[in-house]
């Protein structure tokens, strides 16, 4: 349980780290839009 | 004690059903555009599907580790891992909506065959190489990197987002070309397999189940082994669709807790839930 809660700890400073640098806005623009690459017409 | 497994169909359709509400969007060839799409699914699921609210979590990954000023995306893998870390690959069993489908596709009449164990650890290749690495080094003349796992194998993505939005979009079917005969081909080949293996794409390609994988052994939610009650009938062994031994001294990478183990132990050895300090005993 313990590695458990290390790793969740862990990956809570990832996720701090990832918003802080602004991926959720770059992962938004990609997904609101149709991924070409996607459907196979990359 | 819960026992969750046990609605586990129940779970999976709910799952479906909460990451693809927006039908209608089949149709009419639009995707969803709000505000939830900020947020990673938990499992495989196309986020050029029509129906899909959340960002697929791969999907995320390439898109972020192929940015011009990122090379990884720390959001999504603390993501992964916060999940991997509390459900491990009850993800892939409950969850997933690929994962499904390929259970569904399990339950046709068929021929059953015995996946060649080795073929196992190519989910970890396809990861590393199509997930991590090609997308970040692999840039165009803006610094842009394709997702190559979305480009050139995910089936899912052809399956729930190209055929539907080919079919309703005329522009696009005027472009097809090798790429998307090399991804029909992909669905193809799975969707075969997948009639005569279990979870054939779940155990072989799927990266987000190499990360869950990564992280099963860790998990919040396991599968506990009782070894003093265990008799050694072999039972568990002998149900387990994905091949492993729930008899055994540590959780197995490859077990998604479907649950069938525990029900058909006569003893009372094995039970899933949440971790114990005796889970292994």
């Amino acid at each position: 349980m313990k590695k458990s809660l290390a790793i969740i700890f862990v990956a809570g400073i990832l996720i701090w780290y990832g918003l802080e640098r602004g991926e959720n806005f770059y992962i938004f623009k990609k997904a609101v839009n149709i991924c070409l690459e996607c459907i196979g017409l990359g | 004690m819960l026992r969750v497994h046990r609605f586990r169909l129940i779970i999976q359709l709910i799952s479906c059903g909460l990451m693809n509400p927006h039908i209608g969007n089949f149709l009419t060839g639009k995707i969803y555009r709000g505000e939830l799409k900020n947020f990673c699914a938990l499992g495989l699921n196309c986020y050029s599907c029509p129906a899909a609210t959340f960002s697929c979590p791969i999907g995320a990954m390439q898109a972020v580790g192929g940015a011009a000023n990122f090379n990884f995306s720390f959001y999504v893998a603390g993501f992964l891992i916060l999940i991997g870390a509390i459900f491990g690959r009850a993800i892939c069993g409950f969850i997933c909506p690929f994962g499904f489908f390929q259970e569904l596709l399990y339950k046709i009449p068929a021929l059953k065959i015995n996946l060649w164990r080795p073929l196992i650890y190519t989910k970890y290749f396809v990861l590393i190489i199509f997930v991590l690495i090609l997308p970040a080094t692999l840039t165009n003349f803006a610094g842009i990197g394709a997702p190559a796992f979305c480009e050139y194998i995910c089936p899912a993505g052809t399956l729930e987002a190209g055929l539907p939005l080919i079919a309703t979009h005329s522009e696009y079917r005027n472009i097809l070309g090798e790429l998307f005969t090399l991804k029909i081909f992909i669905l193809v080949v799975t969707i075969l397999t997948s009639c005569t293996v279990y979870r054939f794409f779940c155990k072989v390609l799927c990266p987000l189940g190499a990360i869950y994988s990564i992280l099963n052994r860790y998990s919040m939610y396991t599968l506990h082994f009782y070894k003093n009650s265990c008799i050694g009938c072999g039972k568990c062994s002998k149900i387990c669709k994905m091949k492993i031994q729930p008899n055994s001294e540590k959780v197995s990478a490859e077990c998604i807790y479907c649950g069938e183990c525990e029900k058909i132990c006569p003893t009372g050895a094995i039970y899933l839930g949440i971790k114990n300090n005796n889970y292994r005993s």
